[in-house]
């Protein structure tokens, strides 16, 4: 076991998803699909972690996160509080 | 990424532009090019005029402001003139920066002032359901043109660079990447910079036209850009109904609101030398 795997995971903000399916029409590798008119991994250990998805995406759907070095932060839409202004943020 | 969304308000998502839209593809690559250059939010202000591309301002996590039809680069101009110190973008469309806009524009790019306009063409005006708009394609057909636009199009790097412009750059939603190194720069010049991004309307110029959806929209951009290096060693006739996509200027020249600040320094140098400063008219004696 020379060569190390990295591998990826998917944060796929569902709410957000428009089906375009750009994101899937363009992977390298296919790994995505749509389901039930959403973006879903299908193959994510065929992931070669190139962002074309995510970057892509105009609809910041999907994104990328790298496993195996720091487990992802999983930030779903549903966990964002809507209620602070993002104004509130500001220095 | 998550750094990126820092910078759009995320309680307007999902925001209102159609499944693929391109502009969706283009303020991504701004929000990650900020990110990356780790800008500070409360130094930009980003101004938009009208359109769906203009929509863009609204979703920005910066003091915004979304004026009106055609405006954006004049408010942006006052905006640079009061306080030089902000990094200033307006984000636009074809139809809102070269049809009515079109003046504002050609005059900022003469002055170098230091604004980065981000034009996302989709050949037509989208908002209003796809009129042809000044960089539509001859023969393309829009809402106003149901026989084929009779009109020849802009080519808006080539009008940026003829009236002064110091830096301009053209890419397409599909060239993501390119996009993003091309805003980067674009960000970095300190004077008027374009930048053109060739995206899709699959709802109304896709639609029209029977290009497909917002994939076949994407594919046409993959098979239409040719990239300017790989073009200068390409024969004319390949470069046939393509388009160049790429650096295409990038040459520094005086900038305006440095300018104008070095005027205003020695006319009041001239006037603190005169007597203490003293600034009352010669004429009021009693
Ligand atoms: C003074 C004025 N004239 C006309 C309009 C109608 N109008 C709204 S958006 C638009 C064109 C927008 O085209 P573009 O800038 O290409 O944006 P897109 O929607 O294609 O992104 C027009 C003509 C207006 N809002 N105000
Ligand atoms: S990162 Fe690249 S390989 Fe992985 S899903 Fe996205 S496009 Fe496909
Ligand atoms: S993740 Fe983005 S690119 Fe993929 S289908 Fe959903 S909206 Fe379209
Ligand atoms: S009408 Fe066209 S430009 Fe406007 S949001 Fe829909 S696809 Fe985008
Ligand atoms: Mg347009």
């Amino acid at each position: 076991m020379s060569e190390q795997k990295r591998s990826f995971s998917h944060v796929i903000r569902e709410r957000y998803c428009k089906g375009c399916s750009v994101c899937v029409a363009f992977c390298p590798k296919q790994v995505l699909v749509l389901k039930n008119g959403k973006v879903f991994a299908e193959r994510p250990e065929q992931c070669i972690g190139c962002r074309l998805c995510e970057m892509r995406c105009p609809d910041y759907a999907i994104e990328i996160v790298e496993t195996g070095l720091d487990k992802p932060v999983e930030k779903d839409a549903a966990c964002v509080d809507y209620s602070v202004p993002p104004e509130a943020n500001h220095a | 990424m998550s750094e990126s969304l820092d910078y759009f308000r995320q309680n307007r998502l999902p925001h209102i532009w159609c499944p693929g839209c391109g502009h969706g593809t283009v303020t991504g690559a701004l929000t990650r090019t900020l990110a990356k250059l780790g800008i500070d939010k409360n130094n930009v202000v980003v101004v938009s005029g009208i359109g769906c591309s203009s929509r863009a301002s609204g979703y920005l996590d910066f003091d915004t402001i979304h004026t009106a039809h055609g405006r954006a680069i004049a408010f942006a101009t006052g905006i640079k003139l009061s306080r030089p110190d902000m990094k200033v973008i307006v984000m636009t469309g074809d139809g809102d920066c070269t049809a009515i806009g079109g003046n504002h524009f050609i005059h900022a790019a003469r002055r170098n002032i230091d604004i980065t306009t981000i034009v996302m063409n989709n050949s037509n005006y989208g908002m209003t359901s796809g009129q042809y708009s000044p960089m539509t394609p001859t023969g393309m057909l829009g809402t106003t043109a149901p026989y084929g636009n009779v009109e020849r199009p802009f080519d808006l790097g080539k009008l940026a660079i003829a009236c002064g412009a110091t830096y301009v750059g053209r890419s397409t939603s599909y060239h993501v990447q390119l996009l993003g190194e091309l805003l980067e720069k674009a960000l970095l010049n300190k004077g008027f910079s374009v930048v053109e991004a060739v995206v899709g309307c699959p709802t109304y110029f896709g639609r029209k036209n029977k290009l497909g959806g917002a994939v076949d929209m994407f594919t046409w951009q993959k098979d239409h850009a040719v990239n300017v290096k790989a073009a200068a060693v390409m024969a004319p006739e390949k470069l046939e109904g393509k388009f160049l996509i790429g650096e295409l200027y990038n040459q520094a020249a005086p900038e305006f609101t440095a300018q104008y600040d070095a005027l205003i320094e020695s006319v009041r140098r001239k006037f603190d030398n005169f007597q203490g400063g003293v600034r009352g008219c010669a004429q009021n004696s009693d």
